[in-house]
């Protein structure tokens, strides 16, 4: 499954994504189950919010962390989420 | 001995809150305990929302309405108003049986997270049979309405020797009922189970081939629909990581306020189960008696003890050590280093010989009248 560069990117309307206090994490919460995520994870998913595709997301990611070559990691990270149905497009 | 010195303890992450023991249906292989009927007592609403509110303080995050049938208890769209406002990501168990579409928006703007609905087989006659009550059709209105208000849908099946032939079809039916995710749950046999496991233990070659089936339609709709398979464990080598290790994970509240490291555990002597009306969550969870006695590895006696595949899984499930060996420390006999192993094979020769016999045993049906027999 590959991201489409065009379409903007949504978070999934059957997955909730919330901070833990208990955990000091990010989770992806699902049916019975749970995901934890680390700290570039959980900041990429959150610009996942129908608004955004691909190249905006890695913009944005590269202006916050003030850094450049960021768009192999991201676009693998997404691969991911897609396959795993954390986000949608369309 | 077990339970007299404490380990430290990661915090509860699954809350399970079986709100009633009441259920219209009346499956033979209901994990609730068979003497189920002698616990009339249940919790009130302020007992439920203080239980709820404590184990959230301590990390618990995914809350399983269940039962009984929770639909049976008034005040769940109270409760899982609650657990919204907490933070829960909350699934409710059901059989589907009473949920109107009005219940299900009620509940959808009270932030339920999930509905899992549970059918028993693929078609009309064998669903009612094993349900003992009607309710096939009902059963899918209710996943079509699940579905139509935007819930991700979770059909689950528990599998035995009386429909596992009907694999095939029951993969199906997931699919035209556009299921998210679909739970074959091969039957674990405690409880109700238990009591009726020689009707219905399945042969391996019949276990086989319907492994064999779901895996094949795991690939097809991978992608669609997540298949959450839970393996029959008489047919391994290796028992279950049960419970992902004592008190480490799950939290069970029976109806009658009595915490539970695992929901078979009232099945165990001398465990002293504590109630959540004498003690809070945390007291529970980090002093109780019933908590530590299995955590860690001090409890385990041969082979366990010395085994290097004790942290995999924690020498197996005590109640299926007990059920099956009577001692509770002794390894899960699923294991093939079990001095007691032989009693798998002599339960599955057992189910074979009363499929085949003339005088075969009837099912027991889980109801009160049953119950009150067990009490
Ligand atoms: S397994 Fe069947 S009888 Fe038991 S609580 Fe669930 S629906 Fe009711
Ligand atoms: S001997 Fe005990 S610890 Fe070792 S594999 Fe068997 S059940 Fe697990």
């Amino acid at each position: 499954m590959a991201i489409n560069p065009e379409l903007p990117i949504q978070f999934s309307r059957t997955h909730r994504l919330q901070w833990e206090e208990a955990q000091q994490k990010d989770v992806i919460l699902y049916p019975e189950g749970m995901v934890e995520l680390n700290q570039s994870s959980a900041e990429i998913l959150k610009l996942c919010d129908g608004t955004r595709n691909l190249a905006q997301i890695v913009s944005e990611l590269e202006l916050k962390f003030a850094t450049s070559g960021l768009i192999n990691d991201i676009t693998a990270f997404l691969e991911v989420a897609l396959k795993n149905g954390w986000i949608q497009q369309n | 001995m077990a339970g007299s010195n404490k380990i430290n303890s990661s915090p509860p992450r699954w809350l399970l809150a079986e709100l009633t023991y009441a259920c219209p249906l009346q499956c033979p292989y209901c994990s609730n305990p068979i003497d189920y009927a002698k616990y009339q007592a249940e919790l009130d609403t302020e007992d439920w929302k203080r239980v709820l509110t404590q184990a959230r303080k301590m990390g618990a995050v995914q809350l399983g309405f269940s039962g009984g049938e929770p639909l049976t208890r008034k005040d769940l769209t109270e409760l899982v108003k609650h657990a919204r406002d907490l933070g829960y990501y909350s699934n409710l168990i059901t059989s589907g049986y009473g949920l109107t579409e009005e219940k299900i928006i009620q509940l959808k703007e009270a932030g339920l997270d999930h509905i899992q609905i549970s059918i028993q087989a693929s078609t009309q006659e064998l669903n009612d049979h094993i349900a003992g009550t009607t309710s096939f059709q009902l059963k899918k209105e209710v996943a079509h309405l699940v579905k139509k208000h935007g819930y991700p849908m979770v059909l689950c099946v528990v599998i035995h020797s009386e429909n596992i032939h009907q694999m095939p079809e029951i993969l199906a039916m997931a699919e035209e009922l556009g299921a998210d995710y679909l739970e074959l749950a091969n039957t674990q046999y405690y409880g109700w189970a238990h009591a009726n496991r020689d009707l219905l233990l399945p042969t391996k070659a019949q276990f086989e081939q319907a492994e064999q089936i779901a895996q094949a339609f795991k690939e097809k709709v991978a992608g669609k629909m997540k298949i959450y398979y839970v393996v029959p464990d008489f047919y391994e080598n290796r028992p279950k990581a049960c419970m992902n290790g004592w008190g480490t994970t799950f939290l069970t509240i029976a109806p009658d306020g009595v915490a539970l490291p695992c929901h078979s555990a009232r099945e165990l002597p001398g465990l002293d189960c504590p109630n959540v009306k004498d003690y809070s969550i945390e007291e529970i969870w980090k002093e109780s008696k019933a908590f530590n006695f299995f955590r860690g590895f001090e409890w385990m006696k041969e082979p366990c003890r010395s085994c290097d595949e004790k942290e995999k899984d924690f020498g197996g499930c005590r109640c299926q050590a007990y059920l099956l060996t009577g001692d509770m420390y002794n390894a899960d006999p699923v294991c093939s280093k079990s001095p007691d192993h032989a009693v798998i094979q002599q339960a599955i020769d057992s189910a074979a010989k009363n499929t085949v016999s003339v005088d075969a045993k009837p099912l027991i049906f889980r109801n009160s009248k049953n119950s009150r027999l067990f009490s």
